[in-house]
């Protein structure tokens, strides 16, 4: 059930995503980004499949794998919060910019024309 | 000296000197020449020197360490055959550096001259001496790109640039498709090694990619030899400055394509495919290129075409196939590049002292250079096969084997007739070379009397003259025991019997080389004035089937074809480019799901309330999303809020999945991100509902809005059905077992996720952080010269109600209300922040053993500095506070840097790390990692770059809006 759950975050995270990637403003664009990304990073740790309260953390001599939730997936979304975090900001940077040079918040840089 | 030390100088000296050359003064003409010179000379030393050890047919070799795990290292191999070509390279390569040194104008740039030709001069070494197949194609793929440089040398001279595009283009083609052979080779032997391969004929030629590593192999070398119908680049390549004709377009880099014909000739050859393609394609060279070069009326043009003819000779001698057929193409590689270097530099020394290399032009020279004339007409008469000199030896030996070869099948019996013809072409163009040029009145049409050149310029012509006669006279001794040893090398001890000797008596090939003399001075003496008169040199017959003109059409129809395609797939637009992208990659993975299966299992538990809680989450998650989706167009800042709602289903769904580091930083990270999208908003256009679309815009946005909906729709569902096929799989054993048990006894921390990023994988970290501190300066670098739109520049419509309100009543001024607002909220957000920094303080320390770590420390410390901005504003937090983001930035690095040098003390790699534990007053035994130092650094960089972010945009709210925008704004 929680699989069947997670799943269908996922894919609602990612189809709204999606659709704010092909709009037509910057802002729409660094937003479904931001809400891609939450999708991918529960894709990731899914991978590791799901396990409730058996966090990575090492409790006395017990290190059997088996008692602990899988913790690469882990190590690798943590770093990609933080890059994307850094991406976030960057690409907003250069919207502002953008804007500021083009005078337009269009992904283009000028207004459609009809 | 050592053997290995000798066999890598003779490569590397080359390389060595072009790099030095390359370094010399623009008029350095003299010594960049002497510097070439004896550079050539101390390799064809130390190649002497190496003669001696491989007499009994044995291979040096030296083997130096590339890249083992494929199978790849680079070897130097030398060999007779190699030795043979190494020596040609070398030898000739040393005139030709003399010659080029009275050649070449003072005002060119010479040492780069020189440069390129020594690196041409270490690249064919490379070829010769490779003992690796792959490393092979390399160096043939450098004298490609260094003979580009060279043909390109006058790059003022539009001939040169066309000549020297197009010789790259076919040569470089010839061997990417050369690499595809050596890589078909390598699949079928299991190896890249040339002994290994060399031994594995019979492996090779069952093997079902023999046909197509052949035909590959065959294009590289026909390209680089100027084979029909690749011929065509050669001709082109004459504008190149003469030495340069002289050394890679006679000696040394058309021959590649022979050598590596006759270096693979004992795995490849002997089938009838080789027989037809190699045999077929060097027989209608020698035609083609004989008759051609009869009728240009440019010296290098005549030469070149002749080059063509004499190579299509030797590549018909491969293709033979037979051991005597084979020796006789070795002879003749050797006879050729000599008489025809010295016909090269001795038509450069015309050009040079006539000033023209047009024979309708020349006449008569003989009188004003006897010597000159003298030696151009021995070498051109060694061209033809004149008796007494190294062309008839061979070339008899070649008429030989014609006939030898006479009775294979149908068409060969025309062979000896055939070759006969060629030879009296050869011997036509030879003649009229001689008597255009050095015979008849005095030119007339010369803008100045032509002399004798300067005696060191003729020097090099006089040495390999004298080669060939001291070779037609007495080839045995003089020959013998190297063309020998480069035979044995391929063929093995059991040599046939072969005679290198002056006289054989009267037999069939004496009786057709004379006919072939008498023929062409026949022919030159009949046909000779219509030839001279012939208007543009074009040959009879010839002038449709031009290689230039149809490689002309394809590369005008690629450049077309390449534009059309860009029309009609290309865009400008992003949203086009985004939808591909996201359509590829939905196809993509609806093939590899459709063909392979997803195979989605039913569920198996019945819910529970936990999962119903769970599901409850999301529910209001999955709403925010779609809701933040809908409302990113006209309500930006409800959409930053609802997207945060989003966040916080993740966030919540990291801790019920067991993973309390990534909730932790994701909580913190979102607080960020809402703020600092909350500090663009301000820059960026508000979005109303009112403004009017145009109508036409309307019905085509409309249809896009439907095709980007299914787009998203597809590829969620996609998406979900992999992640849920995924996850109700059992797992698969990966590399977690080893981080899991390692973790604590290697790395002395029980956080498992912390341990692998700051000491399992502390490098790719350490790259993380890198990135986040380049982003920082980016983003600041990027704000410093922002230029904010002119609607965004007037004070936002908050803050001007505000001030309006403060104005107008009596006992107030401006900014009290702002003030009175966040009274309590400032005393609270100033109160936390030792509690913030309290906080970092603690998620660090604990980090390596419980949920925390640096990037949460990080991220946390900046929103404690953050909170400060927004309570009080910039101004009142930098007169209290210095904050230098950039000095964290650098100094972040510098920690985790030097944590991970430190390893190099103990004798340790780069981010080793190492713990121990220790007895601390108060705080009793805890674990010191030197981890924990990497993941200071991690903080110290973390708090540089988001406070740099974060503070660059906020500062922006500092600018001082002009009076006259507010006007306008209203």
């Amino acid at each position: 059930m929680m699989e069947l759950v997670l799943a269908l975050a996922i894919g609602v995270l990612a189809a709204s995503g999606v659709w704010l990637l092909l709009r037509p403003r910057t802002f729409q664009v660094i937003m479904g980004l931001a809400l891609l990304s939450y999708a991918v990073n529960l894709f990731i740790v899914a991978m590791g499949r799901l396990r409730t309260g058996a966090p990575p953390v090492l409790k006395g001599d017990n290190i059997d794998p088996s008692h602990y939730t899988d913790p690469t997936p882990q190590a690798l979304v943590l770093t990609a919060i933080v890059i994307g975090f850094a991406l976030t900001a960057l690409f907003l940077v250069v919207i502002l910019a953008a804007r500021g040079i083009t005078g337009s918040d269009h992904v283009d840089g000028k207004e459609p024309e009809a | 000296m050592s053997v290995s030390l000798l066999l890598f100088v003779i490569l590397a000296l080359p390389f060595i000197g072009a790099l030095i050359a390359s370094g010399l003064p623009r008029h350095a003409r003299t010594s960049a020449a002497i510097l070439s010179w004896v550079i050539a000379l101390v390799s064809l030393v130390c190649l002497a020197a190496l003669w001696p050890r491989f007499q009994d047919g044995e291979t040096l070799r030296h083997e130096i360490e590339w890249l083992p795990s494929l199978g790849i290292n680079l070897v130097v191999r030398l060999d007779g055959l190699s030795w043979l070509f190494s020596c040609l390279i070398l030898g000739i390569g040393a005139l030709v550096v003399l010659y080029a040194r009275y050649y070449m104008s003072p005002k060119d740039p010479v040492p780069r001259f020189f440069s390129f030709l020594l690196a041409f001069m270490g690249a064919m070494q490379g070829v010769v001496l490779a003992g690796n197949i792959i490393q092979l194609v390399v160096f043939w793929e450098l004298t490609s790109l260094f003979s580009f440089l060279l043909i390109g040398y006058w790059h003022q001279n539009p001939s040169a640039r066309e000549g020297s595009r197009m010789a790259l283009t076919v040569t470089a083609t010839g061997g990417l498709a050369l690499l595809v052979s050596m890589i078909l080779i390598g699949n079928i032997v299991g190896s890249y090694d040339l002994d290994v391969v060399l031994a594995s004929r019979d492996l090779i030629q069952t093997s079902p990619m023999y046909t197509p590593a052949l035909l590959l192999l065959l294009l590289g070398a026909f390209t680089k030899s100027a084979q029909f119908p690749f011929h065509f680049w050669l001709p082109r390549a004459m504008a190149a400055p003469t030495p340069v004709s002289a050394y890679l377009h006679s000696a040394t880099m058309v021959k590649a394509g022979v050598f590596l014909l006759i270096r693979f000739w004992p795995v490849f050859a002997g089938t009838d495919i080789w027989y037809l393609l190699v045999g077929g394609a060097g027989l209608a060279t020698l035609l083609i290129g004989a008759w051609c070069a009869i009728f240009q009326h440019d010296l290098k043009g005549l030469l070149a075409y002749s080059t063509i003819s004499h190579l299509g000779l030797i590549v018909l001698l491969v293709g033979f196939g037979t051991p005597l057929a084979l020796i006789a193409a070795i002879f003749h590689t050797v006879n050729h590049a000599t008489f025809k270097a010295s016909l090269f530099m001795a038509a450069g020394i015309i050009d040079h002292e006539a000033g023209t290399r047009d024979m309708r032009k020349l006449s008569g020279l003989f009188k004003f250079m006897p010597f000159t004339a003298t030696l151009a007409m021995v070498a051109a008469a060694a061209m033809a096969g004149v008796p007494l000199l190294n062309g008839f030896l061979s070339k008899e030996m070649f008429l030989a084997e014609a006939v030898a070869n006479s009775n294979a099948n149908a068409l060969s019996t025309a062979l000896p007739f055939l070759a006969t013809l060629a030879s009296a072409f050869s011997v036509l163009y030879s003649l009229r070379f001689i008597h255009n040029t050095f015979f008849g009145p005095p030119p007339t049409e010369l803008d100045r009397v032509p002399h004798e050149p300067p005696a060191w310029m003729r020097r090099p012509v006089e040495i390999l003259v004298g080669l060939c006669l001291l070779v037609g006279v007495l080839p045995a001794i003089t020959v013998g025991p190297f063309l020998r040893s480069a035979a044995v090398s391929v063929l093995g001890f059991e040599l046939p019997y072969y005679s290198l000797a002056l006289w054989h008596g009267f037999n069939l090939p004496l009786f057709l080389s004379l006919t072939a003399l008498a023929g062409g001075v026949l022919l030159y003496v009949i046909f000779g004035k219509r030839i001279n008169n012939n208007p543009r040199g074009a040959p009879w017959g010839w002038q449709k089937l031009n290689g230039g003109w149809m490689f002309e059409r394809a590369m005008t129809g690629l450049a077309k074809g390449a534009a059309m395609l860009v029309r009609v797939f290309g865009t400008e637009r992003l949203q086009p480019q985004l939808r591909g992208i996201v359509l590829v990659a939905l196809l993509a993975g609806a093939v590899a799901g459709v063909s392979a299966g997803i195979g989605v299992l039913p569920m198996v538990a019945a819910p529970d309330l936990a999962d119903l809680a769970f599901a409850g989450i999301w529910l209001v998650g999955a709403g925010c999303a779609v809701a933040a989706a809908w409302q990113a167009k006209y309500h930006r800042l409800a959409a930053v809020v609802l997207m945060g709602g989003a966040g916080l289903a993740s966030c919540i769904s990291f801790v019920w999945l067991s993973a309390p580091d990534l909730a932790l930083t994701q909580l913190l990270v979102e607080v960020v991100t809402t703020v600092l999208l909350l500090l663009g908003l301000r820059w960026l256009p508000k979005r109303l509902e009112t403004i009017p679309v145009p109508a036409g815009l309307e019905r085509r946005s409309r249809l896009r809005r439907r095709v980007d909906l299914i787009i998203a729709g597809a590829v969620g569902l996609s998406l979900a059905v992999v992640a849920y096929a995924i996850m109700t799989r059992p797992a698969v054993e990966g590399i977690s077992r080893f981080f899991v048990e390692h973790a604590y006894k290697d790395a002395g921390g029980r956080n498992i996720v912390n341990v692998i990023l700051v000491d399992f994988r502390a490098f790719d970290t350490f790259g993380e952080i890198t990135v986040l501190g380049i982003v920082g300066l980016t983003i600041f670098a990027l704000l410093r010269r922002f230029r904010p739109a002119s609607d965004s520049l007037p004070e936002p419509s908050q803050k001007r109600v505000q001030n309006k309100s403060d104005r107008d009543r009596d006992n107030r001024t401006e900014g009290d209300t702002l003030k009175e607002t966040m009274l309590i909220p400032r005393v609270v957000m100033r109160w936390m922040f030792p509690f913030i920094l309290l906080l970092a303080a603690h998620l660090f320390l604990r980090g390596h053993d419980l949920p925390g770590g640096g990037f949460a420390a990080g991220i946390a410390v900046a929103i404690a500095f953050v909170l400060q901005y927004m309570a009080s504003g910039a101004r009142w937090v930098e007169e209290r506070l210095t904050i230098r983001p950039i000095v964290w930035i650098g100094l972040g690095l510098l920690i985790s840097v030097a944590s991970g040098v430190g390893a190099w003390v103990f004798g340790q790699p780069f981010l080793t790390t190492w713990f121990e534990y220790a007895d601390l007053p108060i705080l009793g035994r805890v674990p010191l990692a030197s981890a924990v130092v990497f993941d200071l650094g991690v903080v110290v960089l973390v708090v540089g770059a988001t406070v740099l972010m974060l503070v660059a945009l906020a500062h922006q709210s500092l600018r001082k809006s002009r009076p006259q925008d507010e006007e306008g704004a209203q």
